[in-house]
């Protein structure tokens, strides 16, 4: 059976070459460096919005991509994190950051308890079952007080960060939202370079063979499934200070199947292939916006036509192609 | 004689692995043929490949004159070619009668219910059990029996004694020769040499993926020494 | 008036009632999902969208070319499940060999794509669909008041719940299909055409949602996101009652209706989540699901 994570066979194979590291590095430059100057040519809303949705999918895809658990729930984290730190932010009146770690405490939390629930079954019950508990956290949000319901929490102040730089100005708030993407992303690679990561891998490749080791699967799924949510919360939290209001949006199921469908455009189980997912979808979603075509039905084709030809996205393809191979790119199937 | 079913250069893969490299061999019609060598040298491999089971193949498989190698899965039954696997594959959620039925009825000239519940009284006594609540030796039985029903010439047999007590095994011998009787033309591969040599008329002896030897039964005793070598028994 | 638990029997049975309405939906779909599982091993995440087309399918049959609610009931399953097994055969059949969760990411975009269209053609509001004059009014049972069509769901699914179980357990289709689902390179390798039964099964799948829809088509409203409504409790449904039990599925279904239908008298506020807190519950004591034999 062709698993759901092109897996490499042999150690040999992950090894990426001297000049994969290269390219590699050269890209990450460029791109920072894009993201750096892009304010310049962009509307920086765009831009954040872009840098919230690409860090949502890369900690969508620590999960699916370095776990094999695909989580039909993610919108519960990134939404709920929003809904916390537009409450703290505007009822509380915290700094931002607080604001935003206060968000990811209640992503952590939520994480938890969804995580501890899900992780009994595997393979495509996990799915339904994180997917039906987001949509009863959804039905929460609907009702609580403090999530003003249909309305949504609106006019959330950005504040100043660290009691100091005013994040009303786009450019700073452009630049606070690179900087968290940036350690997000950070996070992220040494979660996965880590021995925890590695651990999660070799589940992942065979989980039987692991729990033979003597690992304790659930625990190691669990730590990998809150750290997953908390990452998301980072990008919700976010988000509801970049757009100033949080929304039942944000946590409704087809939030999640949105991530997944970024996670999978740019290539599930690759570093960077989901911020070109994110990229994709929001600059689709842009565009759409003033049609009145709906995007949901974009969404679900592009979304059967990537499962039937083009399961290893775009990232994935480009490694697998005749340039990424020359590259030096790990060559997988 | 004349030959049922014709295998010559035979390639098969399982993925990457190449596990058969150019089989040659020849099952004429009423006769039994037993499959002999070492384990992981390709008998089943061999078996699955002739029913079409494993795909991708190489070489080429003529029954009675046809060309097996297009022949999808679920038509090769219909050709005339019946399969009992290693495992036999009893199904736990059908009773004993039902996995009697499942096979179809693809030619005339096959046992009816009634002859076969005569030749195995225990699965008739058996019938709305569940059919893995058979004892092993049972549901070989019933394995070979939903076969004979369907009027297949050629009975593909994966083992048939694997694990069964010397009673039972005795008894599917004379099921067999029963069958040679009718005049069914049988292909399988056996472990128990005793067995086999009171079956079979011809025996392929496999190594590496191909038949290295080919003997009528009556060379048996004189080729003993070297097969116990061979075989490591 | 007669009270029980401090609540006037009539609102209570009238719950009850709606509870095991809703029951017949669940126990309809967590069926067809049960199925096409079994043997194609999808989760057919479009099954609320099948779902949706058997309501709308009743809907236009009778806009557009007058036919009546009842030879809806035939057709639009039969329309939806020849959609079904195109899909199947064209589409889904490729996916066999891969992971089992690219089969629930594909029914997934196909059910956003049906809705999406449903709701650019239609809009997203709902609309009325009359009760079938026959069954139109209702009978007074002395302790409560029962609306004709209501009492009529309830009857028809349940006798089409046991006709697809008698199918699957008792006939020479359904031994190939639990055959089938335990072996299918076997039961092919015996001479039994598996492609053409797994498009069956999802045919057959779907045509059972699309009855589902147009039983429901005049109790709820006519709306492109009645599917994706419905679904995701159908799933809890679904990992509450365990897939590898026909009857169980039909008897989580009911069961888990009934539970929200008493939730809404007792605790309305719960109402809506009940079902996913039963499943969480469940998960934490029998992760298998009650009825559930696959871990």
């Amino acid at each position: 059976m062709t698993d759901l994570i092109h897996s490499t066979t042999s150690a040999k194979r992950t090894e990426r070459s001297a000049t994969a590291s290269m390219t590699y590095a050269i890209f990450l430059a460029a791109g920072l460096a894009f993201l750096v100057i892009a304010p310049a040519f962009f509307y920086p809303i765009f831009l954040m919005k872009l840098l919230c949705f690409a860090l949502f999918a890369c900690a969508f895809n620590l999960l699916l991509g370095y776990t094999g658990l695909l989580s039909f729930g993610h919108a519960t984290f990134f939404g709920g994190a929003a809904y916390f730190t537009a409450h703290a932010v505007k009822e509380w009146g915290l700094t931002p950051e607080l604001g935003i770690l206060l968000g990811v405490a209640g992503a952590v939390v939520l994480g938890l308890v969804m995580g501890f629930v899900a992780i009994r079954r595997q393979g495509i019950y996990f799915a339904m079952i994180t997917l039906a508990l987001s949509q009863m956290f959804y039905f929460f949000c609907l009702q609580a007080e403090f999530t003003r319901g249909e309305d949504g929490i609106q006019s959330v102040p950005r504040g100043h960060l660290f009691g100091l730089i005013d994040l009303s100005q786009p450019t700073n708030m452009y630049y606070f939202v690179l900087a968290v993407f940036v350690i997000g992303l950070l996070i992220i690679w040494r979660f996965i370079n880590s021995p925890f990561g590695m651990i999660l891998k070799s589940i992942r490749e065979n989980e039987a063979r692991a729990t033979s080791l003597g690992y304790s699967v659930a625990r190691y799924k669990l730590g990998a499934f809150v750290m997953s949510a908390a990452l998301a919360g980072l990008a919700g939290g976010v988000k509801a200070l970049v757009f100033q209001f949080a929304t039942l949006t944000d946590v409704t199921w087809q939030m999640s199947g949105e991530v997944i469908l970024m996670t999978l455009l740019g290539g599930i189980g690759t570093l960077i292939g989901p911020i070109f997912g994110a990229g994709l979808v929001v600059t689709l979603q842009n565009y759409l916006a003033t049609s009145d075509f709906p995007v949901t039905i974009i969404t679900g084709v592009v979304f059967m036509v990537c499962v039937l030809l083009f399961r290893r996205g775009i990232i994935g393809e480009f490694y697998a192609s005749r340039l990424g191979r020359k590259l030096g790119f790990e060559h997988r199937r | 004689m004349k030959p049922l079913l014709q295998v010559s250069n035979l390639n098969a893969w399982y993925g990457e692995s190449h596990v058969l490299h150019g089989v040659d061999m020849t099952v004429g019609e009423g006769e039994t043929i037993t499959i002999l060598g070492r384990n992981g040298v390709g008998k089943t491999t061999t078996l699955r490949t002739i029913m079409g089971i494993i795909r991708e193949r190489k070489g080429e498989i003529r029954f009675d004159g046809k060309d097996m190698l297009s022949v999808p899965l679920h038509r090769t039954a219909h050709v005339g070619l019946g399969f009992v696997p290693e495992e036999r594959g009893i199904f736990s959620t059908l009773t004993v009668e039902e996995n009697l039925m499942l096979p179809p009825v693809v030619a005339d000239g096959g046992m009816s219910i009634r002859e076969i519940y005569d030749l195995f009284p225990n699965l008739e006594e058996r019938r709305s059990s569940p059919g893995t609540k058979l004892s092993g030796g049972e549901q070989q039985m019933l394995a070979i029996a939903r076969i004979l029903r369907t009027g297949v010439r050629l009975l593909v047999l994966d083992e048939p004694t694997e694990g069964l007590a010397p009673v039972i095994v005795q008894r599917i011998g004379e099921v067999l020769k029963k069958l040679k009787e009718r005049g069914m033309t049988v292909l399988l591969v056996e472990q128990n040499f005793r067995f086999a040599s009171r079956i079979a008329d011809r025996f392929y002896l496999m190594d590496h993926g191909r038949m290295v030897a080919d003997f009528p039964v009556a060379e048996l005793p004189a080729r003993m020494d070297k097969l116990h070598k061979v075989l490591g028994v | 008036m007669t009270m029980i638990f401090g609540i006037p029997l009539q609102a209570f049975l009238g719950q009850l009632l709606i509870g095991l309405i809703n029951g017949s939906f669940y126990a309809l779909l967590s069926l067809g999902l049960a199925v096409i599982f079994g043997l194609l091993r999808v989760i057919n995440f479009a099954h609320g969208a099948q779902y949706m087309l058997g309501a709308f399918a009743a809907m236009l049959l009778l806009q557009y070319f007058g036919i009546n609610y009842w030879f809806a009931l035939v057709l639009a399953p039969v329309i939806v499940g020849l959609f079904g097994a195109l899909i199947e055969r064209t589409l889904l059949s490729r996916l066999y060999k891969l992971d089992h969760l690219y089969g629930l990411l594909f029914t997934f975009g196909l059910a956003l794509t049906i809705e999406g269209t449903f709701r650019y053609l239609y809009g997203a509001a709902g609309q009325p669909y009359s009760v079938p004059p026959a069954l139109a009014g209702g009978t007074n049972l002395g302790f409560m008041f029962l609306p004709i069509y209501r009492g009529w769901v309830v009857v028809v699914s349940l006798i089409a719940c046991i006709g697809t179980w008698l199918l699957i357990e008792k006939t020479k289709l359904g031994s190939y299909l639990r055959a089938a689902t335990e072996n299918p390179v076997l039961v092919q390798a015996f001479g039994v055409n598996v492609p053409m039964l797994l498009t069956l099964t999802y045919g057959l799948g779907a045509a059972l949602a699309a009855f589902a829809g147009v039983l429901a088509a005049p109790v709820y409203q006519v709306s492109p996101l009645m599917g994706s409504n419905i679904i995701i409790v159908v799933f809890a449904v679904v990992v509450v009652g365990g897939m590898g039990s026909i009857m169980g599925a039909i008897l989580t279904g009911y069961m888990l209706g009934i539970a929200e239908g008493l939730t809404k008298v007792f605790y309305p506020e719960a109402s809506n989540i009940v079902i996913f807190v039963i499943m969480a519950i469940v998960l934490l004591i029998r992760p298998a699901g009650l009825f559930g034999r696959d871990a």
